[in-house]
């Protein structure tokens, strides 16, 4: 078990706001990690400046070793950083096959380069997520919680070894987030290291092994998923400190 | 369409085209000619406009730039088809060079910007009156031969780089370069993120958009021996090829080629019928296909339409 993926004091202004504030952790081959946090805690932020959609103001992203802080989106793909959007991002008028072989065309890198072969690896994919039948269909047809698959299977098309998911269970009702939690579980067995973005604590204390907590651009806690439930800076961070006394008081009194 | 049946329609229009000097008048063979450079210079602007979804209007530049090119090397005594094949070099490196620069911007500011293009390359030539005879034009060596072989010539030129475009076209439209232009066009972030290196992508679209349109505009000064700056960087150029695209269907393999035909004819016809408002009206028409084609003329459903018809005369001849 190495570390894949490293934050080293990263820091992200936007003018005089600080959406990340020396942030530091690092991801471990294999694994799945949470990360929570409260409306504007910079959860987003963090995404994309491992992935190069914004550049961090300081500190640095290390992946395998590599100091990837400058990198574009691009090349991030290509590296095997890959991504889904907390607001999918379909190309609209393309079948789903065509928006899943764009991923393994462009950023699978070991893929020959060839359409032929990009579609063909595309279809397996799509039977991985179960969209089989919506091959043909135009990406802007699905309904919100097969767009969410479709994000996940072009992501996979492009053979990541790090997928940060931005809140891929938002937006879905309770069968289809145990149908998403199933397809997590299986794209982390594949070996893919997992960077959960969520709201949804059911999503985060069934699947992750460790659980990052930001708050105000800070990584305010760690550590695994029922300790963070129970400690007091976030609790504080969700509730405010009234609640976060009282859940203490309880504990003692109860 | 079908893949086979574009093939066939578009070998009928070059044999149509290619062959009006044996059944057409010289005033007929003159349009195919038109024709055949109009429908290059547009399947060129497909691919940054319609592939990659950018609404270029530096056509004229390029056009201008290589007409310029063309003429200059051929006075300075190069053979008309070496001076030809410098200008697309010469329009595709410039290109290269301000896209890089210009593809930066999007939607609308890259429209602004392209146009400005074409104004700065047309202010260089007419103030640079030493090298380029400002504005009184350049004499081009005229080429040899009777007007009817003349123009024979250039209809054979002017049909072989609509050709040459059109391969080149159906080659980016199966290749991974398409593909990564169409991502770009339907949603340039999702498309970096997927891993396409969207810059190189646009600067590549946009170079090969210019270069033949450089060789165009050097076989055009070339064939009518006199350019000057009003012409060769004319605005109603810069506007009409895109215009043509969009009528014909942007991004599609044959909509350029569909959008020029469908476009000159009709200029034809309301310019020798209605000579003062032939503008209006055409310009009129044109809104009104656009509007409710937004697709372009290819995306009529012929299918649906002819089902249609089909489903009447049953209604009909079972009434009856």
């Amino acid at each position: 078990m190495t570390g894949i993926l490293e934050l080293k004091g990263v820091s992200k202004s936007f003018g005089g706001i600080r959406a990340l504030n020396d942030v530091s952790f690092t991801l471990t081959e294999g694994e799945i990690i949470g990360l929570i946090g409260p409306n504007g805690a910079g959860k987003t932020t963090l995404v994309n400046v491992i992935t190069g959609t914004s550049h961090a103001t300081s500190g640095k992203v290390l992946f395998g070793g590599d100091d990837v802080t400058k990198q574009r989106p691009y090349q991030a793909a290509r590296r095997g950083l890959s991504r889904t959007f907390q607001i999918v991002q379909p190309f609209p008028r393309m079948t789903v096959l065509e928006n899943v072989a764009a991923g393994a065309l462009f950023g699978d890198v070991s893929s020959k380069g060839d359409v032929k072969s990009a579609m063909e690896f595309a279809r397996a994919q799509l039977e991985f997520t179960g969209l089989t039948d919506y091959a043909d269909r135009p990406a802007s047809n699905l309904t919100i919680a097969s767009r969410k698959r479709l994000e996940l299977a072009k992501s996979l098309a492009m053979k990541p070894k790090v997928l940060m998911l931005d809140e891929v269970n938002a937006g879905l009702n309770s069968g289809e987030i145990d149908g998403a939690l199933t397809l997590i579980r299986r794209i982390a067995d594949l070996g893919i290291t997992i960077l959960l973005i969520e709201h949804l604590m059911k999503v985060v204390l069934s699947l992750a092994q460790r659980v990052l907590v930001l708050h105000h651009g800070e990584l305010i806690a760690q550590g695994t998923a029922t300790e963070m439930v129970n400690d007091p800076r976030v609790i504080e961070a969700y509730l405010g400190q009234k609640f976060s006394r009282r859940a203490q008081e309880g504990k003692i009194h109860g | 369409m079908s893949g086979s049946l574009r093939y066939v329609l578009f070998a009928a229009w070059v044999v149509a085209l290619a062959s009006t000097p044996v059944w057409a008048d010289n005033y007929i063979v003159r349009l195919a000619i038109t024709v055949a450079m109009y429908t290059a210079l547009v399947q060129s602007w497909n691919f940054i406009g319609g592939f990659a979804g950018y609404p270029s209007f530096a056509t004229a530049a390029f056009f201008g730039l290589g007409s310029y090119a063309g003429a200059l090397t051929q006075i300075a005594g190069l053979p008309s088809v070496f001076a030809w094949l410098f200008a697309t070099v010469l329009v595709g490196a410039f290109a290269a060079l301000f896209g890089a620069i210009i593809l930066r911007l999007r939607g609308h500011y890259f429209a602004i910007a392209s146009f400005g293009v074409v104004e700065v390359v047309r202010l260089v030539i007419s103030s640079w009156g030493s090298l380029t005879g400002g504005g009184d034009g350049l004499n081009v060596p005229l080429v040899t031969g009777s007007p009817n072989a003349v123009a024979q010539t250039f209809l054979v030129v002017m049909i072989a780089l609509m050709l040459i475009v059109f391969v080149v076209t159906v080659v980016v439209d199966r290749s991974r370069l398409g593909f990564g232009l169409r991502c770009i066009q339907q949603n340039e972030d999702a498309a970096d993120m997927v891993g396409v290196d969207t810059t190189r992508y646009k600067v590549i679209a946009f170079a090969l958009s210019a270069m033949f349109c450089g060789t165009i505009g050097a076989a055009y000064a070339s064939w009518t021996g006199y350019i000057d700056p009003s012409d060769s960087f004319s605005v109603v150029m810069t506007v009409k090829i895109p215009v043509i695209c969009l009528l014909g269907g942007p991004g599609t393999v044959l909509g350029p080629v569909v959008g020029t035909a469908a476009f000159l004819v009709l200029e034809e016809v309301f310019w020798s019928n209605f000579l003062e408002y032939n503008r209006a009206i055409l310009g009129a028409v044109i809104v009104v296909i656009i509007f409710l084609l937004p697709g372009g003329l290819l995306k009529i459903p012929l299918r649906e339409v002819f089902a249609r018809v089909r489903r009447r005369d049953n209604n009909t001849t079972a009434a009856t």
